[in-house]
């Protein structure tokens, strides 16, 4: 039995932060990589299947990315996961969250997973949509923001919990092998352990091209996106009044605000 | 001549706020007298909704009346997909909605057809479809447009567009139901457990922690101060998800839009667009937080660039 986790390594942005020249992205040399949030989560849960399970579970986590984002694939790795995928070629570049699905389809179509998790957004692009195109591609069952989940290794079924808006959730009965994206919350991650942080050293990382995954260049990268970036600009702050000053006096200010809101 | 289709959204026999809204972004993007506004309506009791979403602008409802009362991925997938087929729209507007969420991207496999989500701007420049959505974790607002697509898919942010009030008598059709086979069946809903704890959504005064509080060992002391302070304690969503607070306290998208609050203080809590949508409409927000570049200071009145530990104690220091 195999769970597939789609990850996805995510850039934020540095204090000071400058655009490209072009005007269309920020400068690289502001970015700080990191594992996107939702997908502790996701492999979270393939891990908790894996531990609760009688038969054997491989966990196989899968991104599509340059070199860099293997230091997030070793995070997972150091979680527990048994093997990562790394799919990359330079005609990549610049490929949207369906392409991705696309990709993330092909390498599904070649690990033959029964069942597979991706987070329900990335923290910077929050596309949330790479998931369900990958589901559409294998044309398998899906469900979007999952916040509960009951299924076991090889299980036919999965009872979900969808969370809605405003407090409400929705039990859901989904037919397995299924993709479900993955909402925070559902577990609580764990952190990597120093034993395995260096057996995650040890494990290679399996690379794959776009060609090995019989995809051309004209399917992949900017050609197959779904919408083009005119530009990107830091939007207008609001109009919030900085309270300044030491500590002492800003607080100050905080309770006349209290205060008078009060009518005291 | 074009079409701008308006996929609407109920639940538990009721439509959701947001189909309203999409109505006047859809609204916006007419350019010539005879551009169309479609409004869709699915699922088995889709004629209950007619009365509500004749609106001044539309022009016509289609209605399709499904086997299945609530949403169903599958279900509309294929109904949408056939309504593009027979609309042939240039501009299709859907909810960014935890709905939408699980079945926008299976339309897209078309290479004509353009793609975008949680955009919460939408204008014509021109011939040129532009949509505005944020980028780097809503630090940035990134513009899109579709070069060379004949129908472009959106799922719009809700909260952005006002409703129009304007009733008016458009055209009512029926689209046949397409038969699929539905590979997931809703059991139940859920309502949030209540535990008994404070209702946060009639409270007039709220102080929320966010991330910024960094432990749980820290909660306690924030819990003091927003006693000391008489503010109810609420929290964003890591604080409920880690155990810390109940789920009942959480302000936001999943959680509660604290409606009849008129003073909200945030303390550490950067302002996610899912957290904000419960709070941003209070009409006093105070933030407190270490990043100047937390978005919570876009919709702040005031702000504090600074540290919640060093601010909560000089507060208690002065109430004494």
């Amino acid at each position: 039995m195999k769970i597939l986790v789609a990850v996805k390594e995510v850039a934020a942005l540095d204090e000071d932060f400058e655009l490209r020249d072009d005007g269309r992205d920020v400068d690289e040399d502001f970015l700080l990589y990191d594992l996107n949030e939702w997908d502790d989560f996701s492999l979270e849960e393939a891990m908790r299947i894996k531990e609760e399970s009688d038969v054997e579970v491989e966990v196989v986590v899968v991104s599509v990315g340059p070199d860099r984002i293997e230091d997030s694939l070793r995070k997972c790795l150091a979680k527990g996961a048994d093997r990562a995928i790394r799919v990359w070629d330079d005609s990549m570049e610049g490929s949207d969250s369906i392409t991705i699905g696309r990709v993330l389809a092909a390498v599904a179509k070649k690990e033959q997973p029964n069942m597979i998790f991706a987070g329900v957004q990335s923290s910077d692009e929050a596309n949330a949509s790479t998931g369900i195109s990958l589901a559409n591609k294998l044309g398998w069952p899906h469900a979007a923001v999952v916040a509960g989940l009951q299924y076991q290794a090889n299980d036919s079924k999965a009872i979900i919990s969808r969370e809605l808006e405003g407090g409400l959730s929705q039990e859901v009965e989904i037919i397995c092998p299924a993709v479900l994206t993955i909402q925070l919350g559902i577990n609580t991650p764990r952190y990597a352990s120093l034993r395995g942080i260096k057996q995650a050293a040890k494990i290679e990382i399996e690379e794959l091209s776009a060609s090995d995954l019989g995809m051309t260049e004209q399917e992949v990268g900017t050609n197959s996106a779904k919408s083009n970036i005119r530009r990107m600009y830091v939007p207008v702050k609001g109009m919030a009044e900085i309270i300044e000053g030491t500590p002492a006096e800003q607080a100050a200010k905080l309770i006349e605000i209290i205060k008078k809101f009060k009518g005291e | 001549m074009k079409t701008i289709l308006v996929i609407t959204e109920h639940r538990r026999n009721e439509l959701r706020p947001i189909s309203l809204e999409l109505i006047t972004a859809a609204q916006d993007l007419r350019q010539a007298g005879d551009d169309k506004v479609v409004v869709a309506i699915i699922g088995q009791q889709a004629d209950a909704y007619i009365s509500e979403l004749s609106l001044q602008g539309v022009d016509e409802i289609v209605t399709v009346k499904t086997d299945s009362t609530e949403f169903d991925p599958d279900v509309y997938e294929a109904t949408v997909s056939a309504l593009i087929e027979n609309q042939q729209p240039s501009v299709v507007l859907l909810p960014h909605s935890i709905d939408s969420l699980g079945y926008a991207a299976t339309l897209v496999e078309n290479s004509n057809y353009g793609f975008s989500t949680d955009v919460f701007q939408v204008e014509y420049d021109g011939d040129d479809l532009v949509a505005t959505r944020a980028g780097y974790n809503q630090k940035v607002n990134v513009e899109v447009d579709f070069p060379n697509k004949d129908v472009v898919i959106l799922t719009v942010r809700p909260g952005v567009y006002k409703p129009i009030e304007e009733s008016a008598t458009p055209v009512i059709t029926h689209q046949e139901p397409v038969s699929v086979e539905s590979r997931s069946r809703n059991i139940q809903f859920v309502e949030m457990a209540s535990d008994g704890d404070v209702d946060i959504t009639t409270s007039e005064f709220m102080m929320s922690i966010g991330r910024g509080i960094a432990d749980e060992d820290n909660v306690e002391q924030f819990r003091e101060l927003a006693e000391m302070l008489d503010a109810t304690l609420g929290c964003s969503r890591p604080i409920a998800d880690a155990g810390w607070l109940p789920k009942s306290r959480q302000v936001g998208q999943s959680g509660k839009v604290v409606g009849a609050c008129k003073l909200y203080l945030a303390m550490g809590i950067s302002g996610s667009i899912q957290h904000m949508a419960g709070m941003k409409h209070v009409p006093t927000i105070i933030a407190v937080n270490t990043d100047p570049n937390a978005s919570i200071f876009t919709i702040a009145k005031y702000g504090i660039i600074g540290d919640i530990f060093e601010i909560e104690e000089e507060l208690r220091d002065l109430l004494g």
